[in-house]
């Protein structure tokens, strides 16, 4: 049944050739370009990765492959090239027909990408039938090859039902299925599978490889994991600030990188393997007094059943010790129940059975039970800073204010103190009067972790601080986390789905699974020889810099 | 000047482009018409009284429904008052009242959807349930209930109109405080102990400020109307004093004859209704880029 599909190759070649894109700020602004002489040209069939860091214009590109612009944005100079087809000449008819039919998107978010109202049949099949490319039911059959060809289970019948019954991977692969149906000249895969987990990251890159590979497809694939692309491209490009750093084969970038910036990348990219610098004084703090102890600790919501527990349990029967100037990294896969503990701790969500003591006192499940102390010694780092930064004040309003409410300092002390916590996180004075909206991502979570340190605490709970980042500005939080851990002895609480940033923070590693710890010990003998199966296997998900990675394991998808 | 650059250059680079651009330019002239009208009944709204002519309840002519002339611009009523002197001055009543019971509807409203955000959820669903209970009464029957109950006065007039729209206000200021309060800020700010009064007015309302002044604007324009049409029915403002809208329903008889005494106060309160829509409608456009 497949055959028939698999067999026919439909890519087309793809010329870009100074490529420009602006935008204008404001009105009255001059015009900045975004993307500027982007050139480069794939053979059909081939796949070619845009990589780079936030704001290094991949996703400009991307668009701009489809002849759309964001608002307050323009496609400036250049040609791109599609067979015969010149993309940024054509008229909006034009484009309408090609978007959807000749050119297919895939983007970062399936789950923002379905209507959730609709079954996932009646999208996948919407495209084609708009075009008048094929009658309904033809449509649904070749959908349904199709989802047996991304091993999607129960090809027949997984059309039949909504976005939400469906996991992540799997919707991420029904996206697919829709990118594919019309048998696109071009796919743009813009970082599908960032928002996955490592497990589900490797069976949809699988699938997605596989599927490229046997129909020929030409495709762009857009992500900042260099890891990642070295399983699925030909060849990489290498942006930074909207410019080519760097365009080759995928083993001329891995095995003998050209450019400063590229290496710096795959410095940031290749997993630790030797331990950081500081490692030494874990030793003696292993030795310091018991900060927080948790016992048995039962976290649930939803009506209390007749066993006097709620009815769905996220936290069962959890038990740990963090010691003064430790780290314990709590690792697993989303809905683990991690941040569900980070709450717990934090007082944000009651727990309803276990005992959970801060400095051998009891620490009361509710934040209106815990006194001024309390608040102080226990600070919370989050995973999004955007919204964790309330975007109405100034940077100095928000750091000013845990100093205002935890001590008594004078306006020039309080001044003094903030000049010296933005020393600790390494800003400049003058982010002091900008409101949060205009610092970029690394410079928020500086800021988020200043205003924990300005109650001088002994307990951070860092909940996915460095998920939202680029590798290379998440490397340096790391490396900024452990250095205040040396200055300044606090404790972290370290959450995180990602092994290699957790070995490089953390001294005990705690592996969450459905709610259960399924593994609990010393960080680095935990990861190098892990006990339980399911640490063995987050272990061998990580994707590793070599292009051989993904086809030597052997996680048969289901 | 810069405009002048991008065209040519975008002439000149690439002819071919569509100009997708071109809805930005629909926004200053929507923005200038709604600020010079409201501008222009907010200025006569101030000022009116001193540059009336004559006083409201002076007969100064003994012709009803005159034609304008240079004496009385927009000619006189069916008593033989001068047109333009009163509506210079009972602009101001139309536009005061309709101002102070819009600001009074939003302040309540956002206080307690400020509150409803913060609270257990028991208080927000019996808060909801009130409010809900009012806003399902047909705004026209409950003042006109109000006014029959208790009399005609000017407070009393506030009363009604903010008893009409501050449940609607405080609908709107719930569904934002709420979308704020789930943000990882506030969860913040309750660790490190801040009482729920501080993370209401220090966390929540200035992002929440912006929408809530929209909605502010365009209560003032319904309200506008509604008083305007309790005037029309006889149970708003009472004389010897008028607002626009009881200066249409007096001189209601002058319609067959086209008299400007009736054209002129509705042509009044439909462009302040309209010009205050316009101006919102800008800046509401404006906040979302």
């Amino acid at each position: 049944m497949t055959e028939s599909i698999s067999a026919s190759r439909f890519g087309e070649s793809l010329t870009v050739s100074g490529l420009r894109v602006v935008a204008r700020p404001y009105r009255g602004a001059p015009e900045t370009p975004i993307v500027d002489d982007i050139t480069f040209s794939l053979p059909a069939g081939e796949v070619l990765a845009l990589i780079g860091e936030t704001g290094s214009g991949k996703s400009t590109i991307a668009l701009a492959l489809m002849g759309h612009a964001r608002r307050g944005c323009r496609l400036a100079d250049g040609r791109i090239m599609l067979g015969e087809i010149s993309v940024l000449e054509a008229s909006e008819r034009t484009l309408r027909g090609l978007r959807g039919d000749r050119i297919a998107y895939i983007a970062q978010s399936a789950t923002a990408a379905f209507n959730p109202a609709k079954t996932l049949m009646a999208q996948v099949i919407e495209g084609v039938v708009i075009h008048g490319q094929m009658s309904r039911s033809k449509a649904r059959d070749k959908a349904r090859a199709l989802f047996a060809e991304l091993m999607l289970p129960d090809p027949e019948h997984i059309g039949d039902r909504y976005p939400h019954e469906v996991s992540g991977g799997q919707l991420q692969r029904a996206m697919a299925a829709m990118a594919l149906i019309s048998d696109p000249a071009l796919i743009i895969l813009d970082e599908p599978t960032t928002a996955l987990d490592v497990t589900t990251q490797i069976e949809v890159l699988q699938t997605f490889k596989r599927v490229v590979r046997e129909r020929g497809a030409t495709a762009v694939y857009v992500s900042h994991d260099l890891a990642v692309v070295a399983q699925v491209a030909d060849h990489v490009l290498v942006l930074n600030q909207g410019r080519v750093c760097e365009l080759a084969t995928v083993d001329q970038i891995i095995h003998a990188p050209a450019d400063d910036y590229t290496r710096r990348l795959m410095e940031a990219a290749r997993p630790t393997t030797d331990k950081p610098a500081d490692r030494d004084t874990t030793d003696s703090a292993s030795h310091g007094e018991e900060l927080l102890r948790i016992d048995h600790l039962h976290v649930g919501y939803g009506p209390l059943g007749e066993d006097g527990r709620p009815a769905h349990t996220v936290l069962e029967n959890l038990s740990l010790q963090l010691n003064t100037g430790r780290a314990l990294g709590v690792i697993g896969e989303s809905g683990s129940g991690k941040s569900t503990m980070a709450h717990a701790i934090a007082g944000l969500v009651p727990p309803h059975n276990g005992g959970v003591s801060f400095k051998r006192r009891e620490l009361p499940y509710a934040l209106s039970g815990r006194d001024q102390q309390q608040f102080r010694d226990i600070q919370m780092v989050f995973q999004s800073a955007d919204n964790a930064l309330n975007a109405a004040h100034s940077v100095r309003r928000i750091l000013e204010r845990p100093l205002q409410r935890y001590f008594d300092y004078t306006r020039d002390e309080r001044h003094a103190r903030v000049r010296e916590l933005l020393d600790l996180v390494h800003l400049p004075s003058r982010v002091l009067s900008v409101r949060p909206g205009a610092l970029s991502g690394g410079q928020k979570q500086r800021v988020n972790l200043a205003r924990a340190l300005a109650a001088e605490p002994s307990l951070i709970i860092c909940d996915e601080v460095t998920s939202a980042l680029d590798t290379v500005v998440s490397e340096a939080i790391l490396n900024l986390l452990n250095d205040l851990r040396r200055e300044l002895g606090v404790a972290y609480l370290f959450i995180s789905h990602d092994i290699s940033t957790v070995r490089r923070v953390c001294d005990d590693l705690m592996v969450l699974r459905a709610g259960r710890c399924v593994e609990y010990g010393a960080c680095p003998t935990t990861i190098d020889a892990p006990q339980h199966a399911y640490t063995r296997q987050l272990i061998a998900s990580i994707p590793e810099l070599r292009t051989d990675w993904l086809d030597r394991q052997d996680f048969s998808s289901g | 000047m810069s405009t002048n650059n991008a065209s040519s250059s975008r002439a000149s680079d690439a002819p071919a482009f569509p100009p997708w651009r071109s809805r930005l330019a629909h926004t200053p002239a929507k923005l200038w018409v709604g600020l010079s009208l409201f501008g222009f009944w907010l200025f006569i709204a101030v000022f009116g009284a001193w540059l009336a002519p004559h006083g409201m309840g002076a007969m100064v002519s003994n012709q009803v429904f005159a034609s304008p002339s240079l004496a009385f611009p927009l000619g006189t009523d069916h008593l033989g008052r001068d047109v333009l002197s009163r509506m210079l001055i009972a602009t101001r009543y139309t536009v005061a009242m309709a101002l102070a019971a819009a600001v009074l509807s939003s302040a309540i409203g956002a206080t307690f959807g400020l509150t409803a955000a913060l609270v257990p959820r028991f208080v927000d669903i019996g808060i909801s349930q009130i409010m809900d209970a009012l806003i399902s009464i047909p705004s026209k029957m409950m003042a006109l209930l109000i006014v029959a109950v208790f009399g005609s006065s000017i407070p009393l007039l506030i009363v009604a109109a903010v008893a009409t729209y501050a449940p609607g206000a405080y609908r709107i200021a719930r569904s934002l405080a709420m979308n704020q309060a789930a943000m990882e800020y506030v969860a913040i700010a309750r660790c490190r102990g801040e009482s729920r009064v501080h993370i209401a007015l220090v966390e929540l309302l200035p992002n929440i400020f912006g929408p809530v002044l929209t909605d502010m604007g365009m209560r003032f324009v319904f309200i506008v109307l509604l008083l305007s049409a309790l005037s029309f029915l006889g149970l708003g403002i009472q004389p010897p004093i008028a607002d626009l809208g009881s200066m249409v329903r007096e001189n209601i008889s002058g319609l067959n004859q086209g008299s400007l005494a009736v054209l002129a106060p509705a042509i009044g309160i439909g462009t302040l209704t309209v010009g205050a829509n316009l101006l919102i409608d800008a800046l509401s456009s404006k906040h979302d880029d």
